[in-house]
């Protein structure tokens, strides 16, 4: 343990063993976006005993609301995670077991060949392969290899895969030393934040959670989520990029985006939205205030589902708080388990101390 | 005893073994095959050598029958912070890394992954293209100390895809190039078990194949057979593959032709496989088969090889593809062909003018 460390860090929920049994059920469940029923079926589990109201609205997103019996008047707060991930579609059948398909999300296909996925309800597997190093030219090995070339291949014998059918990237759940290594951190961490808030809630606050749909292909289960509540303010709960590693050529790494192990990452902005200020100011008083490590995403691309959220309706007051992952939208990411619990803290601590105060003063 | 080939197969492709460190995989096949054997030695460079005893009198002929056990894979070259650059063992497409798990064989076994950085820390020629594998790393989850303790510059890493059963009686995973050949051999000591052979017979799991064919010249050195007979790994028909360099999984091994196989040997096994009605194919070599028999031929004063293979869909990735009954066959048809080898073939053998 490092010196600088508090002896007691404050931690109002605890991340333990069934967090992460909870969180590897998540990342191991299948849910590309537009076919979200695995996890949804596992965040229904989860909440049905401890909400006051939950129902599954038009588009997929669970929607649920958790009452505080604090002082009136409270805010309500919509607390978002999208149950969504990066993945494929089946697009054509070529008989034999062999299929075209089509990438579901923002995926770089260099990370595709050579990869095993899980197609459809069943989890089917199959590989998407590659041709041998031995038929390639060397010049060609400097291109990469396009998504029409690329097939998924689940053997040459009869199966229920159909074209339509979802696939994913088929990685196994791994805790290792601080870390854990799954596909669909992106956003199973969020995921799993808003349940342990749903099931522990901060008492000053109403909890309005959406499990949102769709969110990998333009925040849409967000958009109309953020509708139907028509909350006070909002925070999106994500993982975002942590492109800390070193530069090709040893300069300084000012790309970064976020560092893993400096724990939640807030957002002034991003492509798609200009953070609430009175909100990053006042989760940045939070975590000083109690000692919880953060850290500010750099300003740049990207987004999450904050940016439909605040142009919703007359304006929502928004902000985005994020856990730092390595490898997003790829077979596997890695995120430190203390990041994921210094997240869940400090969204504890700031919606615990939020009061109509800190939306009175103009934006 | 039987053997359950997949389950073993499925053994062979957890266990490591790059080229040059093939200790835990052929500990693993000593196991198996010493049941089958008379007997059981390890070779200078590596390789796995077990003996049937032939029925004929002494001095008797003996032929050896060779798969490469090792396994491509990678060495840390480099430790920055807690990440590891890495080199190839074995040839590798830079395209196929980047997401692959892998074991880091430190002073520990270290689960990793390797990865790509983000496009702002690479090279610009390298941002929409091939990453290179000079800019992967392999992220052990670990922090840099940790890494420092358990890591050194020249450790072994090996992938770690697990083995997946896929439709058709196919099995998925790394290093099937070649265990998927030892599993052939296996099921030819088995089919032997009740078939008497004049020959002696060599069993061999030879070493380095993938970078020198160390193991496999040195073990015709040593053993010093009349003929061998090699069997690895082909081009399965896959998509992106050129159909005129690949063979159909499930349609049967391939019988090799070419300069690196003594044509008496091949029609010797194209007339068996063809009254065995054993389905085949023949695969043209036209220079060189890429097999430890480019080695054994030229071991000594020549070696008559021939060369049998497995189709297998994806090689050198950790998605190969093999089909059970591919397998199974290639080893019966070995196995026939030695229980019928008279002792005097060699006298036989001769070249078509």
């Amino acid at each position: 343990m490092s010196m600088d460390k508090p002896m007691n860090p404050y931690r109002p929920i605890r991340i333990g063993a069934a967090q992460i049994r909870l969180l590897e059920r998540l990342c191991n469940a299948c849910a590309v976006s537009g076919d979200e029923g695995e996890v949804r079926k596992i965040v229904l589990d989860e909440i049905r005993p401890v909400v006051d109201e939950v129902k599954v609205d038009a588009l997929g997103n669970v929607l649920a609301v958790r009452r505080s019996s604090g002082q009136i008047p409270r805010l309500g707060v919509m607390l978002d995670a999208h149950m969504d991930e990066v993945g494929f579609m089946i697009t054509h059948d070529e008989s034999d077991g062999i299929f075209r398909f089509d990438t579901v999300g923002g995926i770089d296909i260099r990370q595709l060949a050579g990869k095993p996925v899980w197609i459809g309800r069943d989890h089917i597997p199959g590989v998407i392969g590659a041709k041998p190093f031995h038929l390639t030219e060397v010049k060609e090995m400097e291109s990469p290899i396009s998504l029409e070339t690329l097939r998924i291949d689940v053997g040459p014998g009869s199966t229920k895969v159909k074209t339509g059918d979802r696939a994913a990237f088929a990685t196994s759940f791994l805790r290792v030393g601080p870390s854990l290594r799954a596909k669909a951190l992106d956003d199973r961490l969020g995921v799993a934040i808003l349940i342990e808030l749903l099931k522990n809630p901060p008492p000053s606050v109403d909890l309005l959670a959406a499990f949102s749909v769709q969110e990998e292909i333009g925040a849409r289960g967000a958009r109309v989520a953020a509708f139907a509540f028509d909350p006070d303010l909002a925070v999106a709960v994500d993982s975002t990029p942590a492109n800390d590693l070193p530069s090709w050529d040893d300069s300084e790494n000012v790309a970064y985006n976020t560092h893993l192990g400096a724990g939640p990452a807030l957002y002034v902005a991003d492509a798609g939205t200009l953070s609430d200020p009175r909100l990053i100011r006042h989760f940045m008083q939070t975590a000083e205030a109690l000692e919880i490590p953060y850290q500010l995403r750099q300003p740049g691309s990207g987004g999450t589902d904050a940016g439909a959220i605040h142009r919703q309706r007359a304006g929502i007051p928004s902000l985005s708080i994020s856990v730092p992952g390595r490898y997003p939208h790829t077979a596997a990411s890695i995120t430190r388990v203390e990041d994921w619990q210094n997240t869940l803290s400090l969204l504890y601590a700031g919606l615990d101390r939020l009061t109509p105060a800190v939306l009175a003063e103009e934006r | 005893m039987t053997i359950d080939l997949q389950t073993f197969l499925k053994k062979m492709i957890s266990a490591s073994g790059l080229s040059g460190h093939e200790a835990p995989i052929r500990e693993l096949i000593q196991q198996t095959w010493s049941p089958l054997v008379d007997e059981v030695k390890v070779g200078g460079l590596g390789s796995l050598h077990a003996l049937r005893r032939g029925t004929a009198p002494e001095p008797r002929p003996s032929l050896v029958l060779a798969a490469h056990m090792d396994a491509i894979g990678m060495l840390v070259t480099g430790i920055q912070n807690e990440f590891l650059r890495f080199t190839k063992v074995g040839g590798l497409d830079p395209r196929i890394l980047p997401g692959q798990i892998v074991t880091v064989h430190g002073r520990q076994d270290l689960p990793g992954m390797i990865v790509q950085p983000s496009k702002g820390l690479l090279p610009a020629s390298e941002r929409e293209n091939t990453v290179s594998m000079a800019h992967l790393f392999i992220d052990t989850g670990l922090l840099p100390r940790e890494v420092a303790r358990k890591v050194r510059v020249g450790d072994l890493v090996s992938f770690a895809q697990p083995p997946i059963e896929t439709a058709g009686e196919t099995l998925v995973g790394h290093s099937l190039d070649n265990r998927a050949s030892v599993a052939a051999v296996t099921h030819f000591l088995e089919e032997l078990q009740n078939r008497p052979h004049a020959w002696d017979v060599w069993a061999v799991a030879s070493s380095q194949e993938e970078e020198t064919l160390g193991g496999a010249i040195t073990s015709a050195f040593q053993l010093q057979p009349s003929l061998a007979i090699v069997i690895d790994v082909t081009f399965g028909s896959s998509p992106g593959s050129p159909g005129h360099k690949t063979f159909p999984l499930g349609k049967g091994p391939t019988l090799g032709w070419g300069p690196n196989i003594h044509p008496y040997l091949f029609k010797a096994f194209k007339e068996l496989a063809e009254r065995l009605e054993i389905p085949f194919n023949v695969e043209v070599m036209p220079h060189r088969s890429g097999t430890d028999a480019m080695g054994i031929q030229v071991a000594r004063e020549g070696i008559p090889c021939m060369v049998i293979g497995i189709p297998l869909r994806y090689m050198h990735t950790p998605v190969e593809m093999v089909k059970l009954k591919d397998i199974t066959r290639a080893g019966r048809l070995i196995a026939e062909f030695v229980a019928g080898l008279p002792v005097d073939f060699m006298e036989k053998m001769s070249w078509d003018e």
